[in-house]
């Protein structure tokens, strides 16, 4: 019965999603833009859910558990991806574009890894766990992720850190006074738009390459490839390997040799067949999707949706560039900033005068919001997937994980605008992009994600103790 | 809200972590884990999906043996014997 019930929603979301689709089509036909982003989103949404892919579990799993299977999936996805996004980038289909390299990143991840752990999952990961049910993702997500980062963007709260030279390079920027009102408008236009952008391929080092092979020796092969490989060699010795070769030892009997270690280290890429599959798709899709949405740019002459926005009447919804938040492939926190922006005007708070909204992403009607329809898409994706698989259950948050996602959600908003991105923006991508940023991010997710794990281990230390009291 | 962790009248230990998400039902399996005495059995409660890959990870890799695993009204049940 319960069974039942859930195919019926299952098929019922799927439809209307279809539905939806169809009326953007109706209404006019360069909303095929949006629907397109809808579309990707549902199958980022079903492959998260179905690996319970989550950046969150990759390092806090490693520390907490001592299990690497998330963070094995992860790396497994990125070695896909980067081969695509060369394939992509040397037949000029890439929309990627790397981003400011600097301190701000690593102490980004920093405050972004602490958050994740405390919220129970990471920008992704609470969008997919939304579509289970899960009460403490959507706390996260509305509370952190929508309307913290767009508090965040437009506060003078944190005028008194910055240096005057900041104030001095960002009045010289050449940004309208009306947009340059907030602490993170400083930020931006005094120290981040300044800072190197590095993408290896496009160094001296490597851009005499010949042809098309510095994407794939550059950006694939020594940004991604090579780092991950050492990564999955060092979780193997660190992790699994002690623990795989005595029992391997038991069972035949013989010494242990570099066939073992071998074995060993497909083992542990194997023994989470959903997670790694599901690397290897996402991968993939994540491809994909560049490739489709430069597809869709070139088919309607544009670069930015705001474009489109503007010849059908939509002026008001883009920034006074004429651009709306458009990333061209996956990406998850600037929209929810977007969103969160949307609501506090509507509560009369201005949200125009500053960079992140007035100057660059705009604040479209949500309805007409591209990269918050791919967030939509995945909500629901994974409510199908959970719906599929009798996963999905309705759990509000109560006591102390409301105090856990309300203040994972905020330092999930708070560290993914520094670096202009999250765990998808500022690591997945970047990373397989070629630019050496998306270490650095990643790098301080993990050192975050440490110190939560830190922290929790702690706290049910605690929990335990005084239930262990009467026995 | 309240994890409980119980010692059953057949000496075998009850943990139910129902409500709780990730990382919290991983976390106090291996706490629990490490509470009781290798063959003794611990039963789990949760109610978490995305928990129960790791856990069953973690449960492999330190040689547990997880003796059962049911699904019961949204709830997800492991039976493990320590290892």
């Amino acid at each position: 019965m319960e069974e039942k019930k859930n195919q019926i929603w299952a098929f019922a979301i799927t439809g209307l999603l279809i539905l939806t689709s169809m009326i953007y089509y109706q209404v006019n036909e360069y909303y095929m833009y949006v629907v397109v982003y809808i579309w990707f989103g549902f199958a980022y949404g079903m492959m998260l859910q179905y690996g319970r892919f989550c950046f969150a579990s990759a390092s806090r799993d490693l520390f907490a558990a001592g299990v690497p299977r998330m963070a094995v999936g992860i790396l497994v996805a990125l070695i896909f991806f980067s081969l695509i996004q060369a394939t992509l980038a040397s037949t000029d289909m890439s929309t990627f574009h790397p981003a400011p390299f600097g301190a701000h990143t690593l102490i980004a991840g920093l405050i972004f890894g602490v958050g994740m752990v405390l919220s129970g999952g990471c920008a992704s990961g609470s969008l997919y766990k939304i579509g289970e049910g899960n009460g403490t993702s959507f706390l996260a997500a509305f509370f952190g992720l929508c309307i913290g980062q767009a508090v965040f963007v437009d506060v003078t709260w944190f005028n008194g850190l910055m240096p005057q030279s900041w104030f001095d390079k960002a009045m010289a920027s050449g940004v309208p006074a009306a947009q340059m009102t907030s602490s993170f408008d400083i930020y931006l236009a005094g120290y981040v738009w300044n800072q190197p952008v590095v993408q290896l391929s496009k160094t001296a080092a490597f851009s005499g390459l010949p042809g098309i092979s510095k994407y794939f020796i550059a950006d694939s092969l020594i940004n991604a490839l090579i780092p991950a490989a050492l990564l999955l060699v060092t979780i193997y010795y660190f992790y699994i390997r002690k623990g795989f070769l005595k029992k391997r030892a038991k069972a035949t009997g013989g010494t242990m040799g570099f066939k073992d270690e071998l074995a060993g280290m497909w083992s542990m890429i194997t023994a989470s067949k959903r997670t790694t599959m599901m690397g290897i798709i996402i991968g993939i899709v994540a491809g994909l999707h560049i490739f489709v949405m430069k597809g869709m740019q070139i088919r309607y002459g544009i670069s930015n949706f705001g474009e489109l926005l503007v010849k059908m009447g939509h002026s008001a919804d883009t920034s006074i560039k004429g651009t709306v938040f458009d990333p061209g492939y996956w990406y998850i926190t600037s929209q929810e900033g977007q969103l969160g922006g949307w609501i506090l005007e509507k509560f009369g708070w201005n949200m125009h005068d500053n960079i992140f909204f007035g100057l660059n992403n705009g604040l479209p009607e949500p309805l007409r919001n591209p990269a918050l329809w791919m967030s939509f898409g995945i909500i629901f994706g994974a409510m199908v997937m959970a719906r599929l698989s009798n996963e999905f259950k309705f759990k509000l948050p109560k006591g102390e994980l409301i105090v856990w996602g309300l203040t994972g959600g905020i330092l999930m908003g708070v560290g993914s605008r520094p670096a202009l991105g999250c765990n998808i923006g500022a690591f997945f991508i970047r990373v397989a992009g070629g630019d050496p940023s998306g270490w650095l991010y990643g790098l301080g997710m993990v050192s975050g994600a440490f110190f939560g794990v830190k922290f929790f281990n702690w706290w049910s230390d605690r929990k335990m103790a005084k239930e262990m009291a009467s026995f | 809200m309240a994890m409980k962790f119980e010692k059953n009248t057949d000496g075998t230990y009850l943990l139910d972590v129902c409500g709780y998400v990730c990382p919290h039902p991983q976390i106090y399996c291996k706490k629990s884990i490490e509470k009781i005495q290798e063959g003794e059995v611990l039963n789990m409660v949760f109610d978490n999906p995305s928990s129960a890959e790791t856990i069953k990870q973690m449960l492999d890799q330190a040689g547990h043996d997880l003796m059962e695993e049911k699904k019961e009204a949204g709830k997800i049940i492991f039976k493990i014997k320590k290892g």
